[in-house]
């Protein structure tokens, strides 16, 4: 398998660490299970902040009510798509797209400023694998307990504390497939019909394949997903350059690294040949994807600073500056920057373009979608009958108007028709069209002979104006054409 | 399986696919069992310090290649996969379409249950059933006769009261069941001398008192009398045999002068095709119901 690392630039204030040689293996290889020590700090708040908001929405949004309906709905058997006030359909796909737009300008805004700040802190991967892990302490203690209860025969304690740990996690992952099929169909109606588990079909397969999603990838793939499975990690670190704040280990600081007397002051480090590094291995302790953050830039890193926080706690144990492992570029890290000199390179060519562009996106689309007509139609002209004489002197042609409602009130619409001498529409112009609700209508058309007789033969192009009432905004204009016969 | 000449194509397929797959598998095991030093890089280096290394895979990996290598026999053995063998299943793409359809029908039937057993009248008053029946003739008549059902030349039109053969529903479910074929045969001969047929025709034009020549009119009346055996002596038609009233202004083929020779002349046969393979008796009733409606007021957008 290939895997790419970054390894450290020659610098002269750098020093640069071996890479540690691993025995050669079979191609194939059994990976360890990582148990990543529990970790306290500015960062892990953030994350706790960021696993809150996240699964807040997602738990809880189903729930919320609109206007007597779910507020969040997709409802793909009906092809409506409720988002609070706005109803969508299928042929406002356009907004999804735009949706994966934005999303991944944003990836890339990101990604360039900070790195790979949403894969350490609101991926729902890292997102469900911190919840489960949390689970797991409750049941198995820290990354030690859990190391030697892995190693322990099967007594009754190891048996119930792994049982309670999976009956735990399958229950979370459950509900997880419930709140996910509860954007689909009414979460309510779910709910009554779990307590005669009548799901549907469909229901069923996405409760379980969804639920059994979440506890394969956050109960055992975990950071596998990210290294083997994950397309975002591959191509973000194209997004990187030297002014991208990393998470990074400061060799210069740390080198030599290796245990010393307590009482070996800081100030005393240089005349005793230590670095700041005490080598003890927190750093690598606490990683979800159990990497040695202090051999650089590697693929495996998610940015999710768990190695600032134990490093920075150990630091203010051995009375020791914090930052030894920190947020830093690689151009800072080389020319000995301070934090505000690194930020200042934040608005780069790269960053102004990914931003520009993102600021462009989304404010077509705002402007669009709040322009956006609540009504839609599409005129068709019978194909079968072309154009026909009728009483009267006149000529006539059928078309079919779809009209849609994309309001949550039943709505008259009026058309008219215009672009011909003496055209007119001679069936009812009326149409009543029920909430978010959609209905065709032959709509006869007609033009006095000697007029058609002045436009010439052919098909002669035609305006359907159709205008909604107490609408005051332009009416929707339709092109049609109206075929005159020899 | 007529895709194939002889079973010689089958057993080959077969033979490829099943040595396909033991291929796979045997690639797996023999890699496997290949050492890789994760030390060692490839010698591709990219940005000045990116190098590409030679790590090992993941197992789970190389459990997923093995279980999809297993989901293929189980398939091969279940499903057609295997040149022409059915599979234990029987499954064929033709037998799942007849069971949707089936499926569908079932559904299908239980709505049309409630609409077989009301009269049209009434059936014409419901906005559920009149929105199936718009719904099919949408997609089985309008064709034709236009969305608005009104037709055009030699379709008729079916929002008036003028009809060939009958507007009650019952007639109108039978012209749609096993469909009409209205033929006016060419009359030239019958009728006589070309001058004849000028006169008659000037006859047929005063009965629905268009512009005609009186003189011309009076001399044709005799010469009807060939005609009056479908249309009747009085020209009002006879719906027995679909012969159209000629005393109105309804003209399914062209009205004046012209139209009327043409038809005397050279006859026309024109044909309304049987739905009764393609609709259910149900479909129909519900249909015929909706066209009855147009000519009654109902039905209205």
């Amino acid at each position: 398998m290939t895997s790419e690392t970054g390894t450290a630039s020659a610098a002269p204030r750098r020093t640069v660490i071996p890479i540690a040689a691993e025995p050669s293996t079979g191609l194939y290889r059994a990976e360890k299970k990582i148990h990543p020590r529990e970790i306290h700090g500015r960062f892990a708040t953030w994350r706790w902040i960021l696993v809150a908001a996240t699964q807040l929405a997602f738990y809880g949004l189903p729930w919320l009510e609109w206007n007597g309906r779910q507020a969040l709905l997709f409802d793909l058997a009906a092809r409506r798509f409720y988002i609070f006030g706005l109803v969508l359909y299928p042929q406002d796909f356009v907004y999804l797209a735009a949706l994966l737009i934005v999303s991944a300008y944003s990836l890339f805004l990101f990604t360039a400023v900070a790195g790979r700040l949403w894969c350490g802190f609101a991926c729902p991967q890292t997102v469900y694998t911190e919840i489960f892990l949390w689970i797991e302490r409750r049941f198995e203690g820290d990354r030690s307990a859990r190391l030697r209860l892995d190693a322990a025969p099967w007594t009754f304690d190891k048996t119930w504390r792994k049982t309670g740990k999976q009956a735990t996690w399958v229950a979370l992952a459950l509900w997880t497939g419930f709140s996910f099929v509860g954007f689909f169909t009414p979460i309510r109606m779910l709910v009554q019909e779990s307590a005669a588990l009548s799901f549907g079909a469909w229901e069923w397969f996405w409760i379980l394949f969804y639920g059994f999603a979440t506890y394969g990838n956050a109960g055992w793939m975990r950071e596998q997903v990210c290294k083997y499975m994950c397309p975002y990690a591959r191509f973000q670190s194209a997004m990187f350059d030297r002014d991208t704040m990393i998470v990074t280990y400061d060799g210069a600081r740390g080198e030599p690294r290796g245990p010393r007397a307590k009482s070996l002051a800081h100030a005393d480090l240089a005349a005793a040949g230590k670095g700041e590094c005490i080598d003890c291995t927190m750093c690598v302790q606490v990683c979800p994807t159990g990497i040695d953050i202090r051999k650089g830039l590697q693929y495996e890193c998610i940015g999710c600073a768990a190695c600032i926080d134990a490093c920075d706690a150990v630091m203010d144990k051995v009375n020791y500056p914090r930052g030894l492992i920190r947020f830093a570029t690689e151009n800072g890290l080389e020319r000995g920057w301070t934090g505000g000199q690194m930020l200042r390179r934040v608005l780069r060519p790269r960053v102004l373009v990914y931003g520009g562009v993102l600021l462009a996106i989304v404010l077509a689309i705002g402007a669009n979608l709040a322009l956006r007509r609540p009504f839609r139609v599409d005129v068709l002209r019978d194909r079968g009958t072309l154009a026909r004489e009728v009483n009267g002197g006149r000529i006539e042609n059928v078309y079919r108007l779809q009209v849609m409602n994309a309001s949550e009130s039943p709505q008259r619409f009026h058309v008219s028709v215009a672009g011909l001498e003496g055209i007119a529409v001679a069936s009812d112009p009326e149409l009543e069209v029920d909430a978010t609700g959609q209905r065709s209508l032959a709509v006869r058309v007609q033009v006095p002979l000697e007029a058609a007789g002045r436009a010439g033969t052919g098909a002669r192009p035609i305006e359907f104006t159709i205008r909604r009432d107490g609408d005051d905004r332009p009416p929707l204009v339709e092109r049609s054409t109206f075929l005159i016969p020899r | 399986m007529s895709d194939f000449f002889s079973a010689g194509w089958s057993i080959y397929i077969g033979v490829v696919t099943i040595a396909s797959l033991l291929g796979c598998l045997a690639l797996l095991v023999i890699t496997s069992r290949a050492r890789v030093n994760p030390k060692d890089d490839t010698g591709h280096v990219w940005d000045h310090d990116l190098r590409e290394l030679n790590n090992p895979m993941p197992r789970w990996w190389m459990a997923l290649f093995v279980i999809t290598i297993v989901f293929a026999f189980g398939y091969l053995v279940l499903y057609p996969g295997l040149g022409s063998s059915k599979g234990l299943l029987g499954w064929s793409s033709a037998s799942a379409y007849r069971d949707e359809q089936a499926q569908a029908d079932a559904q299908l039937a239980t709505v049309y249950a409630r609409y077989a057993s009301t009269a049209a009248p009434e059936l014409a008053r419901d906005k559920g059933a009149m929105a199936i029946g718009e719904r099919l003739f949408m997609n089985n008549c309008s064709g034709c006769h236009g969305s608005d059902a009104r037709g055009g030349k030699g379709f008729p039109n079916l929002t008036d009261n003028d009809w060939l053969y009958g507007g009650s529903p019952e007639t109108i479910v039978e012209t749609i069941t096993h469909g009409r074929q209205g033929t006016m045969p060419s009359m030239a001969a019958a009728v006589g001398t070309p001058d004849d047929v000028a006169n008659v025709a000037e006859y047929v034009l005063s009965l629905s008192n268009s512009p005609h020549d009186a003189a011309k009119a009076e001399a044709g009346r005799a010469k009807f009398i060939v005609c009056a055996g479908c249309h009747g002596i009085d020209g009002k038609g006879n719906a027995a045999v679909g012969a159209p009233n000629l005393t109105d202004d309804v003209w399914l083929h062209g009205s004046g002068r012209a139209a009327i020779l043409r038809m005397v002349n050279n006859g026309k046969t024109n044909v309304m095709p049987a739905q009764e393979h393609r609709l259910t008796s149900e479909q129909i009733h519900v249909v015929g119901a909706y066209v009855w409606s147009l000519s009654h007021g109902g039905a209205k957008n």
